[in-house]
């Protein structure tokens, strides 16, 4: 099997899929660099399946959709890095699936953007709806903290800030939960903790095993398949009893969690790549 | 050995070395990118950009 590996960076996320699938005897691997390809819509590389491991998130959907289009099996799929790359598709389809999510508002412009927060109460988070490892979220206390991040994004972001993402905060306890879903299973999670209100590992936050319990797996899976299935990390919070999904993300790091859950993730992603069975379900 | 291009100290190379791959100077701390494997060329590594992540 030809598996191409779709990149820009290597990080030492894919050092260990690539380590992975270069230790798989009937696979071979040919590496497609965002930087250097182009796309005449009809020609695509020769390859089974697509392995999407890009950095930018532009390029990754915008790549998955032209390869798809041209008839190349891609994990994940086009419309999984659509939904899970913005932040607003991503509270919309899991509404649409009944999934239960931090209660949120969207708004268009600085003024109903502030009604908005004031409805929903302090505090509250304004994320853009496209970025990662916890960047430019801003914790918003009271209005006249609104008043000034929200003149701020307007007037020194390019325009998608000015779609205004806001999230009621929910008080985690120091800790949310990231689960790692593999086709049908949640095959792990870990705890991120931190003192601060931002838990992202990529922002300091320590992993630690999470075991895996029905309810996380469920929900895990039902968010999973909101987005259109694949090979997702989903985020979790804590909050009054009950689990809520924050966010889904379709290029996952797994590196800072192996160790800590002891499971061989990217074993667990390559398998899923490369089985017949999946690829018969597309 | 390939140099830093910016401190010109010899970073560690991993024994399976890829284009793209992120390596650190452990001299002066700059992140860096393999840009070629014959001969193994190091640079400076690009700055994080706003669509970045996961």
């Amino acid at each position: 099997m030809r598996v191409g590996f779709l990149h820009s960076l290597i990080r030492k996320d894919e050092k260990l899929l690539i380590a992975e699938l270069r230790g798989r005897g009937d696979v071979e691997l040919v590496f497609l660099d965002d930087r250097k390809l182009a796309f005449d819509f009809r020609n695509v590389p020769d390859v089974d399946v697509v392995l999407e491991r890009c950095i930018n998130h532009s390029r990754a959907m915008h790549a998955l959709r032209l390869f798809e289009g041209a008839g190349l099996d891609c994990v994940n799929r086009y419309e999984v890095s659509r939904r899970c790359g913005d932040k607003i598709l991503t509270a919309a389809s899991l509404q649409e699936c009944g999934v239960p999510q931090p209660e949120a508002r969207v708004a268009f412009t600085e003024e109903s953007a502030l009604e908005a927060i004031e409805e929903l109460g302090y505090p509250v988070v304004l994320k853009p709806a496209v970025g990662s490892w916890g960047r430019l979220l801003s914790r918003i206390n009271d209005r006249h903290a609104a008043e000034t991040v929200l003149e701020h994004k307007a007037i020194l972001g390019s325009y998608h800030h000015s779609i205004f993402f806001v999230q009621k905060y929910v008080e985690k306890g120091g800790r949310d939960i990231r689960a790692f879903v593999v086709g049908d299973d949640c095959v792990a999670a870990i705890f991120r903790s931190s003192e601060h209100w931002i838990t992202n590992t990529a922002r300091g936050g320590t992993a630690s095993n999470c075991p895996v319990t029905s309810e996380i797996a469920e929900l895990s899976l039902r968010a999973a398949a909101a987005m259109g299935g694949g090979v997702v990390a989903v985020d979790l919070l804590e909050s009054g009893g009950e689990l809520l999904v924050n966010e889904v993300n379709y290029t996952m790091e797994f590196r800072n969690s192996i160790e800590a859950t002891g499971v061989n993730i990217p074993e667990r992603i390559v398998s899923y790549v490369v089985s017949p069975d999946r690829a018969a379900d597309r | 050995m390939p140099e830093c291009p910016v401190c010109g100290a010899e970073p560690t190379i991993s024994d399976d070395p890829v284009e793209g791959e992120l390596l650190e100077c452990e001299e002066c701390g700059v992140e860096l990118e393999i840009l070629a494997l014959d001969p193994i060329t190091l640079g400076e590594a690009p700055d994080a950009e706003e669509d970045w992540g996961e």
